[in-house]
């Protein structure tokens, strides 16, 4: 027996049939939309073949039962003999994800037959033509009991088995180990030496075995070559038994145990898979660092002066391939932005269902890569954003028509690179938000107390208020008692920022700037009497040099200073932190004028020191959190400095003002 | 007696080691399981909003480690940082800091047995970071109770330390 | 010790299969279709080939079809991994060439048992 232990091949398992599912679902998707590529059909014949196949091997026979009657409606109509109509396209999306919701209940080591899945198994059952629910792993009728003394077999192989790799001599040394075997050749057949091909066989031969063994055990040995040869296998027997019983396949039951799963194993996060060209350029880049090092090493010794040309050219390589690996490290952990926009078509095209609109999804930019982190978090305010501008954006057919638009809607989801951040963007070509109607809403709500004098990008930005709510009835659909607020704190928790652009007739966008990664920041590195502090580059809109005539003091003793004809507060970094040093006058220092929720600000800080890549380290990892820190860095010469938390700070200076 | 059976945590049966650290002229003792590291002084980067014995963080191989003053948080007066002053890295709760002392001298076996409650007068500390005490060769050692020294207490301090900034900076 | 290639598009049914035979001392390469089967099988000289029938960018069948063309290839035993929901794969396979099959599901000790029965 073979100590193989299945459950380590669960999570391959698990990933693979989630991968599986999600290319059926658009291949579905696909041919709903008329596409009539037989390769769309295969993939998901193939999804459905290869969990079921999986399943039963793995031993998740509930999965494997349901997708074996998926399969089945799949190979009909792989064979031409049901048409992929609406009906069935419905039904395969469904059983999708009811799969997806089975696998996960078994990997968690729960059962995963739910009374849902019972219910679509039926309609499954009963849309395939003469199926039974599950075939899988059936029992054999056991066969009646045959006073069996020995077994008469007259085999005679057709010129060609041997090509097949099946080998005589093989299948005798099975019948041996059944019992005492008696064996006669016939050479009758075999041609003169010269017509002889040496891989056909013209042999024949017969067989005496004396054991009362089974007929599927003896008739098991010659399975693979039925068809192949005569074969005639005759009991000898005490009492007559039935002899016409077709060959059957081993019945071979799911024999596998079933594993409770260690629940962290499910867990999203815990792996990823690295497409094999991202190693490669690893593997050479550290190759290339070994090179650089071997080359440094010759300095050991020392460095004379007609040396230092080349000193400086290995330092300047060490620099490049240092920056490149640290770059190559870093992609590991970037995924297409395509894994959080996969489920968007079959969402747009239920939802749009659901509401009798027209909407045509336009994804661009799938290939565009994000941290993974960013993209696990980012996938639930995408959703939030799509829901809405489905439900709230679009208008009806008929609407859009008197608007003198096509009844069609364009939801447009598209990501790409600007600068150092990602954007993704949520676009509707709907009705546009509704002044009015917000601004009504948020006095209703002692948000605000009017909107005269606010501006459209005001009074947008509203709806990201806690509390607030455009939808005038809660609809099944957005109003899960999530709001905006949720989607921008979200956005705001990876270090992103959400706007929103609206014209009253002809759409809204959503645009959603976010980190290429969570890990490293570029940063500008300030001086705050003896410490240093450093910004992230991303919230910085200006460094400036204030003059005393542009700053006033205001009630309170607060600051402001005058920037770009506006007015803002000045937070002085050595007050807030409470910075050891000698605290600076105004004009004796530089104003960072940074932004975050909307809101500019201007950080005083001594000096400017300069600008850094900086590796975010958790200071909750061993202690707290810290209002208006983000995290911490390590210095080029191993100290530690904090990293700003812009949003943070400009919270604090709005509670200020508030108190 | 119930204290006594307490203070000797995890196992009852064995007799318990500790590194024993000097404070001013007392002696304390820090399990010696949750012990990672002796360092010698290093600078810290201070952080804001911390109380006061928390001195700042350290970077111990790229994890961030607060590091506190065992003098300050037991409100002695702060000694000059010295050759001689060591920071001991602790683990609890799978987090780490470093704790301060003036240095530290030797490790000491402890059965549960000679552990005695703390009677609360006689010390600087306030009796909550103390497990028990012992006597060793004749010196008495305080029992740390390394948990509790940067625990959820200072957080909540901590909490209401921000919030009397804010309304400072307002007044 | 025999030299196998072990042909699934399914990487949990390929490492299944891998792991169970190297655990029996085989040395096993890996293919994930068809075509990177042949691409092996240039390469490589296999004492015996597992593969699965329904697979991306070239199924198992045709792969069969196609190494049994080869001369190095005619009589070395090739096991279909087929599913039985599909008896007439079982005998495609075999017109295509394939010696034998194994059912899905089998586990680690029905492998085994199939892989000595073809490798005596």
């Amino acid at each position: 027996m073979s100590k193989v232990d299945l459950a380590q091949f669960h999570k391959a398992f698990y990933e693979e049939s989630l991968d599986g599912l999600d290319a059926m679902e658009q291949a579905l998707l696909a041919l709903d939309e008329g596409a009539e590529d037989p390769e769309l059909i295969n993939v998901v014949f193939r999804a459905a073949h290869s969990i079921k196949g999986g399943a039963a091997t793995f031993g998740f026979t509930d999965v494997a039962a349901f997708t074996h009657v998926a399969e089945n409606l799949m190979d009909e109509v792989r064979s031409g003999r049901r048409p992929m109509e609406k009906a069935v396209v419905e039904l395969l999306l469904r059983s999708g994800d009811t799969v997806r919701d089975m696998l996960s209940l078994s990997m968690t080591g729960q059962p995963a037959a739910t009374a849902e899945s019972q219910a679509l198994l039926a309609e499954l059952s009963a849309m395939v033509s003469g199926v039974a629910v599950a075939p899988v792993a059936a029992a054999k009728a056991a066969a009646p009991a045959e006073a069996i003394e020995g077994w008469d077999i007259a085999f005679r192989p057709f010129d060609y088995l041997l090509k097949s790799g099946n080998d005589p001599a093989r299948m005798f040394r099975e019948l041996e180990a059944l019992g005492p075997l008696a064996v006669t050749c016939d050479a009758s057949k075999l041609p003169a030496l010269a017509d002889m091909d040496a891989e056909s066989s013209y042999l024949g031969w017969t067989l005496s075995l004396d054991a009362g063994a089974k007929r599927a055990a003896v008739e098991g040995v010659f399975d693979w070559v039925d068809g192949d040869c005569d074969l005639t296998v005759t009991p000898r027997i005490a009492a007559p038994a039935p002899v016409a019983a077709a060959v059957a396949a081993a019945p071979v039951a799911a024999a596998a145990p079933r594993t409770v799963r260690d629940p962290a194993a499910n867990s999203e996060s815990s792996s990823v898979r690295v497409g094999i060209e991202k190693i490669d350029t690893l593997i050479n880049l550290v190759g290339e660092l070994v090179i650089t090092q071997s080359m440094l090493s010759q300095f050991n010794d020392g460095v004379d002066a007609s040396q230092l040309e080349m000193l400086r050219h290995g330092l300047a390589q060490l620099g490049r391939h240092t920056r490149e690996l640290q770059e190559s490290v870093m992609s590991i952990r970037m995924l297409p932005i395509s894994t959080v926009f996969n489920r968007f078509p079959r969402l747009v095209r239920d939802l749009a269902q659901k509401l009798d609109k027209k909407v045509v999804l336009d994804m661009r930019g799938e290939t565009t890569e994000l941290d993974k982190t960013v993209l696990e978090k980012i996938g639930d305010p995408l959703v939030h954003l799509v829901r809405n501008a489905i439900d709230h954006g679009l208008e009806m057919p008929d609407k859009r028509l008197a608007a003198g638009k096509g009844d069609t809607g364009t939801l447009r989801l598209e990501a790409f690179h600007r600068g150092g951040s990602i954007v993704v963007e949520v676009a509707d070509n709907g009705a546009g938000l509704n002044r009015e109607a917000i601004v009504a809403k948020a006095i209703q709500r002692g948000i605000i107390a009017t909107g005269e004098g606010m501006s459209d990008e005001a009074v947008s930005d509203l709806i990201f208020e806690a509390g607030f709510s455009t939808a005038a009835a809660t609809t099944d659909l957005s109003g899960r008692g999530v709001g905006m607020d949720v989607v921008r704190r979200n956005v705001m928790d990876l270090g992103g920022t959400v706007a929103i652009r609206s014209v009253q007739g002809s759409g809204t966008t959503f645009t959603i700037t976010l980190p290429l990664t969570l890990a490293i920041i570029d940063g500008l590195t300030a001086a705050v009497g003896e410490e240093i502090y450093i910004v992230p580059l991303v919230s910085i809109i200006e460094s400036v040099q204030v003059k005393p005539d542009t700053v006033r003091s205001v009630a309170g003793g607060g600051e402001l200073f005058r920037f770009r004809d506006n007015w803002m507060p000045i937070v002085r970094l050595f007050d807030v932190f409470g910075c050891a040093g000698q605290r600076r006058a105004v004009d004796e220092g530089i104003v960072i004028v940074v932004e975050g929720e909307g809101t500019r600000i201007g950080l005083f800080v001594d000096e400017l020191i300069g600008q850094q890549q900086a590796v975010v380290k958790s200071l909750e990892a061993n202690y707290r959190r810290v209002t208006g820190i983000s995290g911490a860095t390590i210095l080029a010469d191993g100290s530690v400095a904090l990293i700003a938390d812009v949003t943070g700070l400009v919270r604090m200076q709005a509670r200020r003002k508030a108190a | 007696m119930n204290q006594q059976a307490n203070s000797a945590t995890a196992q009852p049966e064995e007799a318990a080691q500790y590194l024993t650290v000097n404070l001013g002229n007392e002696e304390y003792g820090v399990d010696i399981l949750a012990v990672r590291e002796i360092r010698g002084w290093t600078p810290v980067t201070r952080i804001p909003q911390a109380p006061g014995y928390v001195l700042g963080v350290l970077n111990l191989r790229g994890a961030i480690v607060p590091v506190l003053d065992l003098r300050l948080r037991f409100g002695l007066a702060r000694e000059e940082y010295t050759a001689t002053t060591v920071t001991v890295i602790v683990m609890v709760n799978g987090r780490q800091f470093g704790v301060v002392v003036d240095a530290v001298s030797d490790v000491v076996e402890v059965a549960p047995g000679d552990v005695r409650p703390v009677p609360d007068m006689g010390t600087t500390v306030d009796t909550e970071y103390l497990k028990g005490l012992t006597t060793v060769a004749e010196r008495m050692v305080l029992l740390l109770d390394v948990d509790r020294l940067l625990q959820p207490q200072d957080a909540q301090m901590l909490e209401a330390a921000l919030a009397s900034t804010d309304v400072k900076a307002v007044a | 010790m025999a030299k196998i290639l072990a042909v699934d598009d399914s990487a949990s049914m390929r490492s299944m299969v891998a792991f169970t035979l190297r655990g029996a001392g085989h040395d096993v390469e890996e293919a994930d279709n068809g075509q990177a089967a042949l691409d092996s099988a240039a390469v490589h000289k296999f004492d015996l080939i597992l593969a699965d029938v329904n697979m991306p960018v070239m199924d198992g069948i045709t792969m069969v079809r196609e190494i049994r063309t080869r001369a190095d290839y005619r009589g070395i035993p090739i096991l279909m991994l087929t599913t039985e929901s599909n008896p007439e794969k079982k005998m495609e396979g075999k017109a295509a060439g394939a010696t034998g099959w194994l059912v899905k599901p089998f586990d680690p000790d029905q492998l085994l048992a199939t892989v000595n029965r073809v490798l005596g």
